[in-house]
């Protein structure tokens, strides 16, 4: 098979490249160092199925950290026809270095420089040809995300496909040593390229002077991420509850007549375990593309570079750094993509210590656990303040954390990030992401949580023919045994069932307190403030809003951390601290006699 | 001529990098996204509460903390 591999710089545009080429779907964001997996996609080429490897974004052929490990083991095992290296036009001055670094490889190779529009309207001048004639590499100049020169591009792959028919291996030399090119680099550079001294004062410059305000920048910032969350929901509310009118619609109209002679227990597993299962995993699929919709346009625009820059000073005094307040900001829809997200981090002390404190970050499902409780118990404008209270109590958990363990899991990882430009992001990237990072959702969470409200299910149905979740039920059995734990806290019998499944995800918490208090969603409000007075109802809610957040969480901190010391530790830790969090306010509220 | 680092310079402020004093690994990862000596660098803004400086090297905007800009000395600009 023939193949060619794409190689360039961290945020470049190298995926949207892929994307174009390919079609498929790549992850694309404006964030050093995005692709981490190799991606790749087979395309007929000139006649040929050619395979078209993505290779990791890298600065230095010869650097030390995981990519460009990655990127040497992969000129070092496998042969490739050829190489295209995709630079960023606006950024030639020091990109151009590791095209002469790649050039000592002996491949063939072919150059594109990407964002020639932007170059322009920066007043940067490139003579492509005379450029090219001092490589010796054709040059196309090209805008991968407005699709500019893309009809060439294919034509000057095929060419070199024609040219160079069999697949080489690169020189083992040129990936040991370290030339000095920097001479050759400036002499290139000052003959071919010319850019004004200072660039003309842009658009950009001037969202940075309101963005990166000493003053306003971060009120700014937490009021755009306030403006955002309340968007995701204001747009993502009503599609969910769409999505499960619309499956309550199948349940009734064709599943339950189909099952109408299935036996009792069968049936019952069917439609109260599987189909409200996956339907608790669908019905919360809208909010959750709307969610990475909204990130796709915060990462691509570069918000969140400049919030790293914003909040570094804060995060350094707990042992971590902006890219870390930016992940826990991200929590603040899901754990899952936020935990995915600490990949950028080359020091694994610091990227530990991220992934300790991002499952504190209060998520979209925990958000609708304590939508619905504080407002059965509070008032409203008491309720409000509730859910300040718990959101403050988010940060102040996770700083909490850090500053606990951050003797650890140190580092001494130097902050030096890039700062790219604002940009828009288009439709269509959007729409591949959302596309892409929910399809990951699905099938990475979709297991965990069947495989946990068919667990609840049988818990609290078996044995059959008994009222579900009574004491005579293998969940009522559980509650009995676990209520010395819980009894201190204020969490009666019944709501220690929902903390057990909520452990598997919060979304069913309030499902499972409908099955076990045999109530409706709708009766369930007036149940609940029957039965709890104001202490018990926060004291639950500190429970829930500082343990585990959910299985799909633990297995991506797993997953990710490739330890289960470091698991079990972080599983542990939030619980115990939840724990005391609990047993502490309650307590404390009770001996002042509330 | 007055030998600075850079997290001395002030906003708006530019130098050429004479020297940067930190492990091969660092040296490394500072000439890749182009601070290296013989580059003019200069200061855009700082973070408030002693946080990193954005610089700005070539059309290349970056982060760097103020205790890892201290490693780079940087010849006076404002004189050439």
């Amino acid at each position: 098979m023939k193949r060619l591999a794409l190689l360039g710089m961290p945020n470049t545009g190298k995926s949207t490249f892929f994307n174009r080429l390919t079609g498929a779907g790549a992850r694309v964001g404006n964030w050093p160092g995005m692709t981490v997996d190799l991606l790749s996609a087979k395309i007929l080429l000139a006649g040929d199925m050619v395979e078209i490897v993505d290779l990791p974004g890298i600065y230095n052929l010869h650097g030390f950290s995981d990519d460009e490990q990655v990127v040497r083991h992969f000129f070092a095992s496998q042969p490739v026809n050829g190489l295209v290296v995709i630079l960023d036009a606006t950024q030639l001055d020091r990109q151009l270095a590791l095209l002469l670094q790649l050039k000592t490889l002996g491949l063939p190779l072919t150059v594109m420089f990407n964002m020639a529009d932007e170059a322009r309207q920066l007043g940067i001048r490139i003579d492509h040809e005379k450029l090219a004639a001092e490589l010796a590499v054709p040059v196309s100049l090209i805008s991968a995300k407005y699709g500019q020169g893309f009809g060439h591009v294919r034509a000057t792959l095929e060419k070199l496909l024609r040219e160079h028919p069999h697949p080489g291996q690169a020189d083992s030399q040129a990936l040991n040593q370290d030339q000095d090119i920097e001479s050759e680099l400036d002499r290139i550079i000052s003959d071919s390229v010319t850019t004004p001294v200072t660039l003309p004062p842009n658009l950009s410059q001037r969202i940075d002077r309101l963005f990166l305000h000493p003053w306003f920048g971060l009120p700014l910032f937490f009021l755009c991420m306030f403006g955002l969350f309340q968007l995701v929901y204001g747009i993502g509310t009503p599609l969910q509850d769409g999505t499960g009118w619309l499956l309550d619609q199948l349940k009734s109209a064709v599943l339950e007549p189909a099952l109408q002679n299935a036996p009792n227990a069968l049936r019952s597993f069917l439609i109260d375990g599987l189909y409200n299962g996956v339907g608790t995993v669908l019905s919360f699929l809208p909010i959750i593309v709307v969610f990475f919709i909204v990130m796709a346009v915060v990462e691509d625009s570069g918000y969140l570079a400049r919030a790293a820059w914003l909040m570094d000073a804060v995060m350094a005094r707990m042992g971590l750094d902006g890219r870390s307040f930016v992940m826990q900001l991200m929590g603040f829809g899901c754990n899952v993509p936020a935990l995915m997200g600490t990949r950028i981090m080359r020091s694994r002390g610091l990227r530990l210590l991220t992934m300790m404190v991002i499952p504190f970050s209060l998520c979209s499902a925990r958000l609708q656990v304590f939508l619905f409780f504080s407002g059965a118990v509070f008032k409203p404008f008491a309720a409000a303040s509730v859910m300040f209270a718990l959101y403050l109590t988010s940060f102040l958990m996770a700083f909490l954390t850090a500053l606990v363990w951050r003797g650890k899991y140190r580092s001494h990882e130097p902050l030096l990030l890039e700062m790219p430009p604002w940009r828009f992001p288009t439709m269509r990237q959007l729409l591949a992401q959302a596309w892409q990072q929910s399809g990951h959702f699905l099938r990475g969470a979709s297991g965990f949580i069947v495989a946990g409200v068919v667990m609840v299910w049988a818990l609290t149905h078996y044995p059959f023919g008994i009222p579900p979740a009574s004491p005579a039920t293998l969940a009522g059995r559980l509650a009995d045994w676990m209520s010395p734990i819980f009894a201190p806290l204020g969490i009666d019998r019944l709501l220690s069932i929902t903390l057990l499944f909520g452990f598997v995800a919060k979304e069913i918490v309030i499902g499972s307190l409908a099955v076990i208090y045999g109530a409706g969603e709708s009766r369930l409000a007036g149940l609940i403030a029957q039965r709890l007075d104001w202490v018990q109802a926060m004291s639950f809610m500190l429970f829930t809003l500082i343990y585990t957040p959910c299985l799909s969480t633990v297995a991506v901190l797993k997953q990710e951390s490739k330890s289960w010391g470091f698991t079990i530790l972080a599983v542990a830790w939030p619980l115990g601290l939840a724990w005391l969090v609990s047993f502490l306010f309650y307590q404390g509220a009770r001996a002042l006699g509330w | 001529m007055m030998a600075r680092t850079l997290d001395q310079l002030e906003p708006n402020q530019d130098g050429i990098i004479s020297l940067v004093k930190a492990g091969p690994e660092l040296v490394r990862r500072m000439s890749a996204l182009g601070i290296r000596p013989g580059r003019r660098v200069q200061v855009i803004r700082r973070a408030p509460l002693g946080g990193p400086l954005q610089v700005r090297i070539g059309h290349t905007d970056l982060m760097i903390r103020r205790e890892d800009a201290a490693r780079i000395s940087i010849d006076n600009g404002l004189l050439s």
